[in-house]
Formats: structure tokens, C-alpha cells, sequence
């Protein structure tokens, strides 16, 4: 048993603004029966923008019907330039979260509404709104693009967060190494961009710590994670940082290698040149 | 008006009040443990091994000791396969179907990683085990075949009682996991001439945590777990007493009220499944409707989702179960239904009815009286369905 919110049971009982619309100028699908949902959104724009109506019509579980009545609440009335600042986590945030596994249901709405929004606008419609980039997950039909905006919004670190959030992954898992690769791509992108940033001016203390904290939790114990490992982080004294290996790195006999040329390679190539690590046994 | 309809006895059944009479003793006075010295221990060994007699009697076993209780019918399949696999080491072939509960279905696929051949052998639309696959799969590596006595999501009996004599030909290992079947239609070990045979308690209104495993006399199998004699050794560790006076008590009962499944429950799964299928356009049967255990129907809906037919069954306090992906977490639908081949615009939205002989006509009648409601309610809502026309639209895919 799913443990939905109200709000969710709520709009899965009684949506609101099912239906087709015949006035609507703005139309698009997306999912299909095939892969277990699929939502079908009409929307009426008039002259100024401004979205005066919406329905819809969805083939799927609870949480899907609750997503589209929610999508269709949160945009009527909105211009078509607000409507589009609306995210996946918007829709599940008005339904007051839903399980992880279900977040694929709000980004299929998110997905409905920017694919509409390029139908009103004379844009060519295909299978996504992301034309650019190669499909990944054929199974369910999810392309690079989809996957590196959720990845973005929603600060996603694992493949399992991805499959929650796209389906990508969910079937015959094929697809998992690419998405891997993604991921890991993803998280240097996040990570250089902060370092350049912050390469700028001396770091200050607390700067400092925020950035060995990140490097450890980002790419530091991802790692160590892969052989059994993991590290914990005691302490941090100007440039010296105190850490105590944990996991299998406790009785591995290169541990003191791992220190060095990774541990301490890893902090001073993404926070400072000169920082010293130490070992807490 | 609260109503509690509770047709999902395949997942798991209520505790017989009789059982759980049985075994109120064993759970405040009567503690002591069987294996003790003194009589306070030694009058529970007696009802224990009462209750092994009961269980034994439900299978059709001719001794006793042939019954080995276990915690669940998981840990009997997992002490089934890995047992014989223990002793047979040299043999590296095993064969089971595509439609297994996943307790074997994911052991085989543990094994599979580890080296052994593995044959999956495939059923046909209706859900029918495809006999001249299995028998020529066989070979002579091969170390033990498992197959179900009775499908738990279609509710589809396979004919291991022609499967077990051409295997014993042969000297092969036959495991039967007869969970589903077990209380539902008479089983008769020697029959279906098999090795070994998992029953689970929960299944037959005994309470969980309590299962068993019919191993044949002469069997050859090492244990899985190392310890004490209990079990002779098969499955040491103190026994669940009350669980065994449970399930023995539930055995004795199952097997008096036997043919109320073949006459009272069939009778309801049919007005059920007759109810529905002729209500609703967009409904199909999923299953072989002939060769079915009496308390089972799964009814393939299409154009509408299962865990959306589910919630708003729930809603209306009627319990049931799906075998779609939304609902179990996972993103495909079920294997058995893939494996059947059930046509997507169906397969997400199945649901499995399974009562017992607990389930009386005016829960039933209900059922009825609401699903309209619900499968028109999400039709309405769904984009395949035209609601005016009551037809299907055209979709592309």
C-alpha cells in the first residue's frame, strides 16, 4: 500500500477538469498504454496568454490522475509564461509529496504541459519536447534530454532516484550504465562549476568546510562506497582535515594508499591546493 | 455504511477461529519446549506431533515424519531446490517454469548467476505449462524440477501429476510448490509422485510464520541450516509451536471443508467472473477457466490501470489484489501475465479476485453492485476509451 497523501487521495477520488476540451489550442500526449501511463492534456490560451481552461484525460495509477488534476488546477488562469516555470517538483509539492517511486507520475504532467505549450506555440511535436539527445531507456522510451532535466531539478544522485523519476532503468535495466554515466557526468558539471567559483578569492573558514564537506559526500564517498568503504568526516582545523575510514576500508591494507591518492588528492583538486589529510584511527 | 470485503485470500487468509482457539494454550500456559525432558515439554511434543499428522493427512503423505515445519512456504521452496542442489553437485541443470512465485523464481535466478543451466519453461496463453517444452529440457544433468501445483495470480492448476511420473522415470528430483493449492483441491503426494511439496499456513487460515515442506522418505537433500535435532536435523531451531498447532488445526479444517470449494466457493467465483465479464466490454478473462483452483479469477480490464481500480475498490472497502506494475512498485506488469502474453491494453489493468470459504454471496452481489462505478468512473477519465460510443479509440502507440 502506497502511503499517499490526503491531497493525493483526495484528486484520485474526485479529480478535477476531466474531460476533453473542444475549444482547446493547445494539445498534447504523452506516455502510452504500453508502458503503464499516459496523459492526454487540452488547454485553451486566448489572445493575452493567459491559459483560461484546462482538462484532462489519464490512463494510469492513483497518483497519475492526482498529478494531472493537480497540473490542470495549477495552471488555469496563469499566463503561458508562468505555466512554464512550473517543475515536476511544483506538481508534487501541491499534492504534498508523493512516494519516490511515483515521482515519474509528476514529471509526465510536467512533460504533458511543456509538450502543449510548444503545440500552441506552432513548434513540431514529437514523442518528447526534447528532440535533441539519443533515446537511453528504450523500454520506456525516455531520452538524454528528459533525464539530465530532472537529474538538474531535482538534485538527483542515484540511478534508482532517476528510474523513480523517469521510469529510465525500470525494465530490463540495459540502460543503467548509460544512466551512470549521466549521473557521474552530471555531478562533475555541479561540482566544477562551484570550484571555479570559489577558485576566485581565498576561502574563508566556513567556505572551506562546506566545500570539504561537499567533495566527500559527492565524490569522495561514492568511491570508496563502490568497494565496500566509506569514510566519516571528524574534523577540519584550518587546512588540516581529520577523517576516520570506515566499511571494508578499515582492514584494507592499502588504506593509507586510498588516504593519500584519493582522499587527499580528490579535497585538493576541488577545495584548496594545500590541504593535509589525517587519518583518525 | 462500512462494508469490509475482504477477496484477496491468494495474498494471505484469516486465522480460523478455531485455529486460533487451538492455539491460545501453547501461547499463555502451555510454553514448554518440546525437546525438554520434563512432561511439561514432552505434552507439547505430543500435540506437535498431533498437529504433523493433520498436516501430513492434507497432503496425503504416509508417514508423518515426512512433513518438516518451516517459517514460511518461501523457506520451504528455498529448502527444496538448495537442499537437493547440496547433495547433487555435480548435476548443474535445474528446470522450473516462467510463472513461479518469486520464491523460487529468484532463487533460480541466483542460481543461474552462479553457473547452473536454467530452464524456464514458458505456458501458453491461457496460462497452460507447455508440456513438450518441459519434457525435453530434460536431461541428464538435470538436478531437480520445480514447478507450482496452482498459479497464484490466474489461479491455473499445471498437471504435475504427469509431470511427477515421467520424472521419476528418470530419477529426477520433482519439488511442487502447492502453496495456492493447498486447501483449495485435494493433494495427493503420491499421486503426483513428487519429491517434495511446500504448503504455507497463512494461505489456509492459519496464522503466517508458519510453513512446511513434504519430503519423500528417502529423499536425498542436506539441510540449509546447521543446529539442533529439531526436525531430525532437516530444520533445526526451537519450533514454532503455536504456529504448528495452528497450521495442523487449519490442515484438519481445510480438508473437512474441501468440497465447499468445489461446490459453495466455485460457485461464487463464477457468478463473480460472469458478473463482470459480461458487464463490462472492456473486460477479459486472464487463465485457462477450466483448469483453475475454485477460489481464484483474474479479470483483465482494459484501457483503465489496476492500481487505480484498486484504490477505488479500497475506497469502497473491497478488498482485492493486481498484477499491475503501478501497484507493486515495479514498472513492467507482472511476469505471469507477461509471460501469457496478455495484450497491454489489458495487462495494467488486471485484478485478482481469490475468495475463500469464508466468503459469503452478498459480498459478492456487492462487488457487483459497485464495479460499474468504479470501471466507468476510470473509463471516463481514460484517453483510449470513447464513453459515448463504448468502444476503444484509435491510438497510436
Amino acid at each position: 500500500m502506497w502511503d499517499y497523501t490526503d491531497k493525493v487521495k483526495q484528486l484520485y477520488m474526485h479529480p478535477k477538469n476531466v474531460g476533453k476540451l473542444d475549444n482547446a489550442n493547445a494539445v498534447a500526449e504523452v506516455g502510452s498504454i504500453v508502458c503503464g501511463d499516459a496523459l492526454k492534456l487540452y488547454l485553451s490560451i486566448d489572445e493575452n496568454h493567459v491559459i483560461r481552461d484546462a482538462k484532462f484525460e489519464t490512463f494510469g495509477c492513483g497518483s497519475a490522475i492526482a498529478s494531472s488534476s493537480a497540473l490542470t488546477e495549477m495552471i488555469i488562469g496563469k499566463t503561458v509564461e508562468e505555466a512554464q516555470k512550473i517543475t515536476n517538483k511544483d506538481i508534487a509539492d501541491y499534492l504534498g509529496g508523493l512516494p519516490e517511486e511515483k515521482m515519474h507520475c509528476s514529471v509526465m504532467g510536467n512533460e504533458a504541459l511543456e509538450k502543449a505549450i510548444a503545440n500552441w506555440r506552432g513548434e513540431k511535436i514529437t514523442d518528447h519536447v526534447d528532440t535533441e539527445g539519443e533515446i537511453i531507456c528504450h523500454c520506456f522510451g525516455v531520452t538524454e534530454n528528459l533525464i539530465r532535466n530532472v537529474i538538474r531539478e531535482n538534485n538527483l544522485k542515484t540511478v534508482e532516484d532517476v528510474t523513480n523519476y523517469t521510469k529510465a532503468g525500470g525494465a530490463c535495466g540495459s540502460c543503467i550504465p548509460k544512466i551512470e554515466d549521466i549521473l557521474h557526468e552530471m555531478a562533475g558539471e555541479v561540482h566544477e562549476a562551484e570550484v571555479a567559483k570559489a577558485a576566485r578569492k581565498p576561502l574563508t573558514n566556513i567556505k572551506r568546510m562546506q566545500l570539504v564537506e561537499e567533495t566527500i559526500a559527492n565524490v569522495i564517498r561514492p568511491m570508496l562506497q563502490k568497494d565496500g568503504g566509506d569514510i566519516e568526516l571528524i574534523d577540519i582545523d584550518n587546512k588540516n582535515v581529520h577523517v576516520g575510514l570506515r566499511g571494508h576500508c578499515v582492514n584494507c591494507m592499502v588504506s593509507d594508499v586510498t588516504l593519500k591518492n584519493l582522499v587527499e588528492a580528490k579535497l585538493r583538486e576541488f577545495v584548496e591546493e594545500d590541504i593535509v589529510v589525517h587519518e583518525v584511527k | 455504511m462500512e462494508r469490509n470485503v475482504y477477496l484477496d485470500n491468494n495474498a494471505t487468509t484469516m486465522i480460523a477461529p478455531e485455529v486460533l482457539d487451538a492455539m491460545m494454550p501453547f501461547l499463555k500456559e502451555r510454553y514448554g519446549n518440546p525437546s525438554s525432558m520434563h512432561a511439561f515439554g514432552g505434552s507439547v511434543a505430543r500435540e506437535v506431533a498431533l498437529a504433523r499428522m493433520n498436516v501430513a493427512r492434507l497432503v496425503g503423505a504416509d508417514n508423518d515424519y515426512e512433513i518438516v515445519f518451516t517459517g514460511t512456504g518461501t523457506e520451504s521452496d528455498n529448502m527444496a531446490v538448495m537442499g537437493v542442489l547440496a547433495y547433487y553437485r555435480d548435476k548443474r541443470h535445474i528446470i522450473t517454469s516462467r510463472v513461479e512465485h518469486p520464491a523460487i523464481i529468484s532463487l533460480y535466478k541466483k542460481l543461474e548467476k552462479e553457473g547452473y543451466r536454467v530452464t524456464y519453461v514458458p505456458v501458453d496463453h491461457a496460462g497452460n505449462l507447455d508440456m513438450n517444452a518441459l519434457k525435453s529440457s530434460v536431461d541428464d544433468d538435470t538436478a531437480i524440477v520445480s514447478i507450482m501445483y496452482a498459479n497464484n495470480e490466474t489461479g491455473v492448476i499445471f498437471p504435475v501429476e504427469e509431470i511427477g511420473p515421467f520424472l521419476k522415470e528418470r530419477g529426477i528430483p520433482f519439488h511442487v510448490d502447492a502453496v495456492q493449492a493447498a486447501g483449495k483441491i485435494p493433494i495427493e503426494v503420491n499421486r503426483i509422485q513428487c519429491d517434495l511439496l511446500t504448503i504455507s499456513g497463512h494461505k489456509f487460515h492459519a496464522p503466517k510464520g508458519i510453513g512446511a515442506l513434504y519430503v519423500r522418505r528417502g529423499t536425498r537433500m542436506r539441510p540449509i541450516l546447521y543446529g539442533g535435532h529439531q526436525e531430525k536435523g532437516r530444520r533445526p531451531g526451537t519450533e514454532n509451536v503455536p504456529g504448528i498447532i495452528g497450521m495442523g488445526k487449519a490442515a484438519e479444517l481445510a480438508l473437512k471443508h474441501l468440497p465447499d470449494y468445489a461446490t459453495k466457493v466455485k460457485a461464487l467465483r463464477d457468478r463473480l467472473e460472469k458478473g463482470l465479464l459480461s458487464s463490462f466490454k472492456n473486460s477479459s478473462l486472464n487463465g485457462e477457466a477450466g483448469k483453475r483452483v475454485p477460489n481464484t479469477t483474474n479479470v483483465g480490464f482494459g484501457y483503465i490501470e489496476g492500481e487505480a481500480i484498486l484504490l477505488y475498490l479500497d475506497g469502497m472497502g473491497i478488498a482485492a489484489s493486481s498484477g499491475s506494475a503501478c501497484s507493486s512498485g515495479s514498472l513492467e506488469p507482472s511476469h505471469v501475465l507477461r509471460a501469457m502474453g496478455v495484450p497491454f491494453t489489458s495487462a495494467h489493468g488486471s485484478i485478482r479476485f481469490s475468495l475463500s470459504r469464508y466468503t459469503v454471496a452478498e459480498e459478492i452481489d456487492y462487488v457487483l453492485s459497485v464495479m460499474p462505478e468504479v470501471v466507468n468512473r476510470l473509463l471516463e477519465i481514460s484517453p483510449y476509451w470513447d464513453s459515448e460510443k463504448q468502444e476503444p479509440k484509435p491510438m497510436n502507440l
